[in-house]
């Protein structure tokens, strides 16, 4: 057995924060390199027949080779072998998860702590082999990047952005967290199966603008994603990191690229393919519509998005507020499909100025109808029609699509209140909270009928909203408003709820409790509890099957509806949901009126 | 954008009609439906019901009267200026069929809109008596085209100063009392005046449609801040409206629910003659 060249190496006990020791022996394995003047982790290494050794660093993101010529670039070690007591290090059944190479094992202290560990010996790994669970356990152990934000206490009195994002330095390190796993989890629970290993490592590597298009391939509104997705829920629950520590930043890196992309005029969109001359009609543009615009734009498809208001971007634009999304990145996006030659007819109400059939008779091949779910959901209580009470849906418009927030230099005024109760727990509810705190309110307060674990909101704006002094009344329900004689809402009669055994939907229902009754002082009521289809459409449309709750009916995965070559997706069909599944939805029809278009099929459902 | 193609000053009044090229709704609008405008990138969108509308050369008129921010705005432009947004058309259409004697009563500025609304009348074939009233003469529109229209017209005007001294609810009295027959009233004009014409034709028994003009944001069915309480149900004036059966109408809540922003818009008016 060879000796690592001794020469230049002495032996340590405990130096620096990490020490390591033989699994076999216990011999510590630290040592002092006087020549570099860094502590080495040394070990004695086979390869092809002859004797070297390894200098590891101990925080394991380093080697250093110290041999004779026989080692050249990646070739593997044979064997791995403590210089003391000379057993053999390898592990029987270890494979390194990346490059496939043996793997060994090393106790290794991480303060106090012990720490098993596992190494590959091959060179140019990034991680140098450590098996998937220990790498896992060290990467979870290492803190999650904070994005830097605007202090609660100053934000909550303007209308910027809350979170700046990450930069370049924060973005690296964190890309770094990733475990890069063969079988990424995070991929499965994305609904348009961003490549999010492959993005991250070129973030990690530095190569932001390369990150941006390698999300552009599956995600064609990237920085609006990054800021609205639902992550929590979706590629970060799976995140293998987040079953010992905090899940990888996915949404928070998903944004830098995009924003660097866009900041640094680097934006290079798919090429687009040769014209096919088929026409396609896209009757809104939320999410859902930009999406498939994008897709079928790129495939050489001439599209129209037609828009009922004055604005493109749908729920982007009048519903997400300036502070979470801001209108200038929405913008952004709908400026790159009009690179794509998308054309945008705002304005237009399809129902109203055209009927669906129309559109064909307008020559377009194919119509995808995702206008969402943009009917303000009331509940039917006593005194819900006094002033100042009002759906989420107005509150929301006239403060975002309105620019309510600069009157009176913007004309359109929107209520105020110094007291204010948002009935609901979604994300809306959040928005309206929030933004309402940013229109003067003393205090803003949500009712919601079970508790926060349930909430649907997204985690980060709940805490959010927390930071920014959103009061919360969880497990209460309004049953109706007082006003005064002037018929302005004056107080919301509250009753209190316990949980119940859980319903259809599987979460608990909540249950009134009798004689719980309560009242809350308030001069604005914003109600905030889910939206409906707007029945617009259906004006002129004859033939288009709807389900029981006026959403549309749907015959394929792919979204196709009982009319031929009118497909649909989004909220339209599914009730509301989140900006990312209307961008599934509509990837998915998009795939499949590609196939139907271009291959000329005349077989409908 | 959307070019103004006309631009007339109805009276003395700041009672302005404005005709805007708009081919599409145009030739899809009926009489009933209104449009939504917006004028440049820091207005308002202001509901407006349509006055007439020519498929022909693709032009719809609206006559409003300058009773804010938005509405002096509007009337602020002329002949070859353009409008931002102009969305439309928007309510559910009016339906006219043959029931014998219409009745439209009309007042300020939603005479205008009656007048559209009865020459949907006269073509389903109905005899059409025409009431409209305003404050004072110079606050009357469209009289000459009304007579045109009508087979007989009451102008009434509250001091006098044009056609008979009173109220259009008295000049509704006096139809009734000699007892002309009716089929059907409709009436177009302030809530007020709506509610006053409902009191009246309750009790009388006459089938009574109203035109509602509730606060609006999209207009699409979007906002909810039309809603009002129609026959004890909660109904959206944009997308089920605006005509409703007046006897079902909860007019005191509406006329409150209008009051809402009236603060936000002497703000929004003051600051704008500051500017100036």
């Amino acid at each position: 057995m060879a000796e690592p060249d001794n020469a230049e190496l002495l032996a340590l006990e405990h130096e620096g924060d990490l020490a390591s020791f033989c699994p076999h022996c216990h011999a510590p394995l630290n040592m002092y390199d006087a020549g570099t003047r860094r502590v080495w982790v040394g070990l004695a290494v086979r390869v092809n027949g002859a004797a070297c050794g390894l200098l590891l660093d101990p925080r394991l993101d380093a080697s250093e080779r110290r041999c004779s010529d026989g080692w050249n670039d990646g070739d593997l070690a044979e064997d791995v072998i403590c210089p003391h007591c000379e057993a053999s290090l390898l592990e029987a059944d270890g494979r390194c998860e990346r490059c496939e190479a043996p793997v060994f094992g090393l106790e290794v202290s991480v303060h106090t702590r012990v720490v098993p560990l596992a190494l590959c010996t091959r060179a140019g790994c990034p991680w140098h082999g450590i098996s998937t669970r220990t790498r896992a356990k060290i990467l979870a152990e290492s803190p999650r990047q904070k994005k830097p934000e605007q202090d609660a206490m100053l934000r909550v009195r303007n209308f910027s952005e809350v979170s700046y994002g990450y930069d370049g330095e924060q973005a690296v390190a964190e890309a770094g967290r990733c475990l890069q796993c063969k079988k990424p989890t995070c991929v499965d629970g994305c609904p348009v199966g961003v490549d999010i290993p492959g993005f991250v490592s070129l973030i990690a590597g530095s190569e932001f603008a390369a990150a941006a298009q390698r999300i552009r391939l599956r995600n064609a509104l990237p920085a609006i994603c990054g800021r609205v997705c639902p992550q929590d829920q979706q590629c970060e629950k799976l995140c293998l990191l987040g079953k010992k520590g905090e899940p990888l930043a996915v949404g928070a890196l998903e944004r830098f690229a995009a924003d660097f992309e866009r900041e640094t005029d680097q934006v290079r969109l798919p090429r687009r393919a040769t014209k096919t001359g088929l026409r396609v009609a896209v009757v809104g543009s939320g999410p859902a519509g930009l999406t498939l615009a994008a897709d079928l734009g790129v495939q050489g498809h001439s599209v129209t998005i037609f828009e009922a208001l004055h604005k493109a971007g749908g729920v982007l634009v009048y519903g997400i507020p300036e502070f979470r999304l801001p209108k200038s990145i929405v913008e952004a996006e709908t400026g790159n499909l009009r690179r794509l030659g998308v054309k945008f007819e705002l304005n237009s109400i399809v129902g109203k100025l055209y009927g669906l059939q129309e559109l064909f008779d307008l020559g377009f091949d194919a119509v995808y109808i995702a206008t969402g779910a943009g009917l303000p959901g009331f509940m039917g209580l006593p005194g819900e029609n006094l002033c100042n009470v009002v759906s989420a849906n107005e509150y929301l418009t006239r403060v975002n699509l309105m620019k309510a927030y600069l009157f009176p230099e913007y004309d359109t005024p929107a209520p105020k209140g110094r007291r204010v109760a948002v009935v609901g727990g979604g994300n809306v509810a959040m928005d309206c909270a929030r933004t309402a705190l940013r229109m003067g309110a003393r205090e803003a307060t949500i009712v919601y009928r079970r508790t926060r674990d349930e909430m649907p909101a997204r985690d980060e704006e709940i805490q959010h909203a927390e930071q920014e002094g959103v009061r919360f009344h969880y497990l209460t329900g309004p049953v109706g408003y007082v006003g005064d004689e002037q018929h302005w809402v004056r107080q919301l009669q509250g009753v209190r709820m316990k949980m119940g055994e859980p319903d259809e939907s599987g979460r608990r229902r909540p249950i009134p409790i009798v004689g719980s009754n309560f009242l809350l002082d308030v001069d604005l009521v914003i109600v905030a509890v889910g939206a409906g289809p707007n029945k617009v459409l259906f004006e002129g449309a004859e033939g288009l099957e709807r389900n029981a709750r006026g959403y549309i009916r749907t015959f394929t995965e792919s979204g196709r509806t009982s009319v031929p070559k009118v497909w649909a997706g989004g909220d339209i069909v599914t009730g509301a949901a989140t900006v990312i599944l209307a961008m599934g939805a509509a990837r998915q029809a998009a795939d499949d009126m590609h196939a139907y278009l271009s291959d000329g099929q005349t077989a409908w459902l | 954008m959307y070019s103004i193609a006309d631009r007339q000053e109805l009276t003395k009044r700041d009672m302005i009609s404005l005709t805007i090229e708009a081919p599409l709704i145009a030739r899809k609008i009926v009489p009933g439906q209104f449009v939504v405008v917006r004028v440049n990138e820091t207005g308002e969108r202001v509901p407006l019901t349509v006055a007439y509308r020519d498929a022909a050369t693709g032009t719809i008129t609206i006559i409003f009267q300058v009773v804010g921010k938005s509405t002096a705005l509007l009337a602020s432009l002329g002949v070859g200026d353009a409008i931002k947004d102009l969305c439309g058309p928007l309510g559910a259409p009016g339906h006219f069929e043959k029931v014998g004697t219409v009745v439209g009563i009309g007042g300020g500025s939603g005479i205008a809109v009656l007048h559209h609304l009865l020459s949907g009348h006269k073509e389903a074939g109905n005899r059409l008596i025409g009431i409209i009233g305003a404050r004072e003469k110079d606050l009357l529109i469209l009289e000459d085209e009304m007579r045109a229209l009508c087979d007989e017209l009451v102008v009434t005007t509250d001091d006098g100063s044009s056609g008979e001294h009173g109220l259009v609810t008295d000049a509704l009295k006096a139809l009734v009392e000699r007892q002309e027959r009716i089929d059907q009233v409709l009436a177009v004009g302030p809530l007020v005046m709506m509610r006053a014409v409902t009191e009246m034709t309750r009790i009388y028994g006459l089938p009574t449609e109203v035109s509602l003009n509730p606060i609006m944001v999209d207009g699409t069915g979007m906002c909810g801040g039309c809603r009002c309480t129609v026959g004890g149900e909660t109904r959206f004036a944009c997308v089920d409206g605006p005509h409703f059966d007046a006897f079902k109408v909860d007019f005191d809540e509406l006329i409150q629910r209008n009051q809402m922003y009236g603060r936000d818009e002497r703000i929004s008016l003051l600051t704008s003659i500051k500017v100036r």
